[in-house]
């Protein structure tokens, strides 16, 4: 069993969670995800590891209640409770976050833009960094100002960060692109940039820096089953080829993902009550492509 | 008394009432039905059974005490061989083992061993009979990766010989394919696995779920940090294959591992969280155990269900039995056909899928015919769910974060057949992470050999 040493509400429906999990915390890096479980009639869920503290074997996972289970993991699990499964790290490790690696990352200018949830996987590559010595522009936003979490924590970390809303109630008002070309507008350069979000933000940030010339990297997060190779259930097309999500992954060349045919798979399992949900929560900022709900018409 | 050349039959449920449930198909033999069956063994002077099996099971000494009526004695002795007996005689190729070889078979039925080492097994774990070990402890650790049949066969034989056995298991259950791959109708979960893992257990080997090996903890780090003296990778063929052809990536594609993960390990069909796509018409693409064990899964799912498979019924590598069963339950054979494509809607959902049908030729490097396809023969079959079960590769998980581990080019770790041996000094391995795909009795072979291996390796070494 994993005990919940913390459990924490950011904001509506996004919680965050410090598990006790010592082999995970020993040999994770930023860029890795977890999968947990609350119990045996449970999924397994994919979750970004949003932080870790080797010496107390803890890691800290961040989640939205997207579906039934992780409405359960919110409601069902508090601290002092366990998970009964708790596996990782899966997944390669951020390129940017490898020692090996640091010397060319040093020489970039990198800008990271967080949507949403996304705010969470983007938060231990900036503190990373930072702590090598490696300056970071962060653009974080979200729909609305309730929705905003770790603003603080990036604040404390991150060298230049840029806070967005798509309607204005607080910091720069529009999305992560406006304020990414808003930037770049002013004269700033980026050589690099990391976009970690829903699916359909990383499709426009990633249109964008295809325009800009910034090579962009993106998280994926596509449904999973065993996490390690085994199922296929996450495969993706990169470039021209098939990609696995959980073991070539999560992070891929934004700009060759199949983003259309990533968010068409992502529906899958979604039930009729299910989209009709999420259409209602969501909105009119649900921007369609999950291929059913007819959002994009 | 029945006629010796004919085997006791044996009761399974009802082809029909079957192909809507989960429970077990076959129902075993009773006492009396052993008892009679096991009096058709001419228990041979030169028994070539034992010869046919894998583990080598004494299999006349065993069916010697099925016939006298000393079931515990025969599961000693079964299990001085074999560390998963109820495992094995439920799922063991025996046409092609050690019934292949009987001499009952040459002018009637062979001896349905499989059948009786089940019953055997059955009967010890009803009476709570368990494997037993007097070995003094020897204070060596060696660890095992992957708990499917390999790595619970070499740590139950190292356990057997005082070893201090841990397993690490990458999934949350212990058993590897025989949890999450093979259905519950052929292998009961609960009743057989978890028992029998049980039984590795009672020997003393300690089993730790959740561990990634390669990602949570590396090889190197088990030996240096952890006391680990030697090591076993059973981490089995992990990697599905995909066809390559035009809407593959469709929605309602499955690879066979995640389907029958999903129903299997996480339990679907019992209503469990995680969800499957049941289908009303699915075609399975593939001829071998793993396709017939997905066909039957979706049929029990309430799908109608075709197994396309590119050669002819003599060529279809899963078990007979297996074959047979599927046929009763009214799968449909579409055999010498291949998909050349996957037709898909406007959302991406599978429509169809079309099909080109096939002839044998030349036979070619497998010794079988060579299918080739006839030009212009193609057709399209209507149908919601492709699941295609074309075998998997190895994973590379092992291989790339194991410094001084050989592999061949298709990824497999390079081990010696006779004892396990790899290029890396105190690390062995054995079963599918080493052939690629094949079956549970010849990767709990290999577990064995590995065994000996190590064992070999410590005493060489005193």
């Amino acid at each position: 069993m994993y005990p919940i040493v913390k459990k924490e509400k950011l904001a509506d429906r996004i919680y965050l969670m410090d598990v006790k999990a010592p082999r995970v915390a020993s040999s994770c890096l930023p860029g890795q995800f977890v999968i947990v479980k609350i119990d045996e009639e449970g999924e397994r869920i994919p979750l970004t590891i949003c932080d870790y503290d080797r010496e107390n074997g803890l890691i800290t996972i961040v989640f939205q209640t997207v579906g039934a289970s992780t409405e359960r993991m919110a409601k069902e699990l508090e601290e002092g409770d366990a998970f009964e499964d708790f596996v990782g790290p899966l997944g390669q490790p951020s390129e940017l976050c490898l020692e090996k690696n640091l010397e060319e990352t040093k020489k970039k200018n990198i800008v990271f833009i967080a949507g949403g949830v996304g705010t969470a996987p983007v938060y231990p590559q900036v503190k990373w960094l930072e702590e090598h010595g490696v300056k970071t522009t962060v653009i974080m936003g979200s729909r609305t100002k309730d929705l905003l979490f770790f603003v603080d924590k990036m604040e404390a970390v991150a060298s230049d960060l840029h806070v967005t809303t798509d309607d204005g109630s607080f910091g720069f008002h529009g999305m992560g692109t406006n304020q990414l070309q808003a930037l770049v507008d002013e004269g700033r350069t980026f050589d690099h940039c990391v976009a970690i979000g829903p699916m359909i933000m990383m499709k426009f940030v990633c249109k964008l820096t295809e325009q800009l010339q910034i090579p962009t990297v993106v998280s994926m997060n596509p449904i999973m089953v065993d996490g390690t190779g085994m199922c296929g259930a996450c495969r993706l097309i990169v470039g021209d080829e098939v990609k696995f999500a959980c073991v070539d992954g999560p992070e891929f060349d934004g700009h060759k993902v199949d983003f259309d045919l990533a968010m068409a798979r992502q529906a899958q399992y979604k039930t009729e009550e299910g989209r009709a949900k999420l259409a209602l929560e969501e909105g009119d900022t649900h921007h369609g492509g999950c291929g059913h709900c007819g959002g994009d018409e | 008394m029945g006629d010796p050349m004919v085997r006791v039959p044996i009761s399974e449920q009802e082809p029909l009432v079957r192909a809507k449930n989960f429970e077990e198909v076959c129902l075993g033999y009773t006492e009396e039905e052993a008892v009679e069956e096991a009096s058709r063994c001419l228990n041979c002077k030169n028994p070539r059974c034992v010869g046919g099996c894998p583990v080598s099971i004494n299999i006349p000494a065993f069916i010697e005490q099925v016939k006298e009526r000393n079931f515990e004695k025969a599961y000693e002795i079964i299990s001085e061989s074999s560390a998963l007996p109820a495992v094995c005689g439920r799922v063991c190729p025996q046409e092609s083992q050690c019934e292949g070889v009987c001499i009952r078979g040459i002018k009637g039925e062979a001896v349905a061993i499989g059948k009786l080492e089940r019953f055997v097994a059955d009967w010890a774990r009803e009476h709570g009979i368990k494997p037993k070990t007097n070995a003094p402890k020897n204070g060596h650790k060696v660890a095992v990766i992957g708990s499917g049949p390999s790595g619970l066969t070499c740590a139950g034989d190292l356990a057997k010989l005082g070893y201090d056995v841990t397993i690490f298991e990458a999934l949350h259950k212990t058993g590897g394919v025989l949890v999450y791959g093979i259905p519950e109708f052929r292998l009961p979960k609960d009743k057989v696995v978890a028992a029998e893992v049980e039984n590795v257990k009672s020997l003393g080997v300690k089993i730790e779920t959740n561990v990634v090996v390669g990602k949570s903890v590396t090889i190197d780090q088990l030996m240096e940090d952890e006391g680990f003296e030697a090591v076993f990778i059973g981490s089995g063929a992990g990697l599905p294959r995909f066809m390559g052809i035009p809407g593959e990536q469709s929605n309602g594609v499955f690879s066979a591992n995640e389907f029958l993960t999903r129903n299997n390990l996480m339990k679907a069909f019992m209503n469990h969280d995680t969800p499957i796509s049941r289908g009303k018409k699915v075609v399975v693409v593939g001829g071998g155990n793993v396709a017939m064990d997905a066909a039957r899964t979706a049929l029990r799912l309430g799908a109608e269900v075709h197994v396309v498979y590119r050669r002819s019924e003599a060529e279809l590598p899963a078990r007979a039995e297996e074959v047979h069963h599927a046929k009763e339950e009214g799968i449909i054979f579409d055999l010498l056909q291949n998909p050349v494509e996957i037709l898909a809607d406007e959302n991406g959902w599978v429509k169809g899928i079309k099909i080109i049908k096939m002839e044998l030729g030349e036979p070619d490097e497998s010794g079988r015919r060579r299918p080739v396809e006839i030009e212009g023969s193609e057709y399209e079959i209507e149908c919601d769910t492709v699941i295609m079960s074309l075998g998997t590769s190895p994973n590379p998980l092992i291989a790339s974060t194991t410094e001084g581990l050989e592999t061949n080019r298709r990824g497999c770790i390079v081990a010696k057949e006779e004892d396990g041996e790899t290029s890396k000094t105190a690390v062995y391995a054995g079963g599918d992470a080493v052939t690629g795909a094949a079956t549970v009795i010849l990767a709990m072979g290999a577990g064995k050999q590995a065994a000996k291996g190590i064992d070999e390796y410590f005493k060489s070494r005193a």
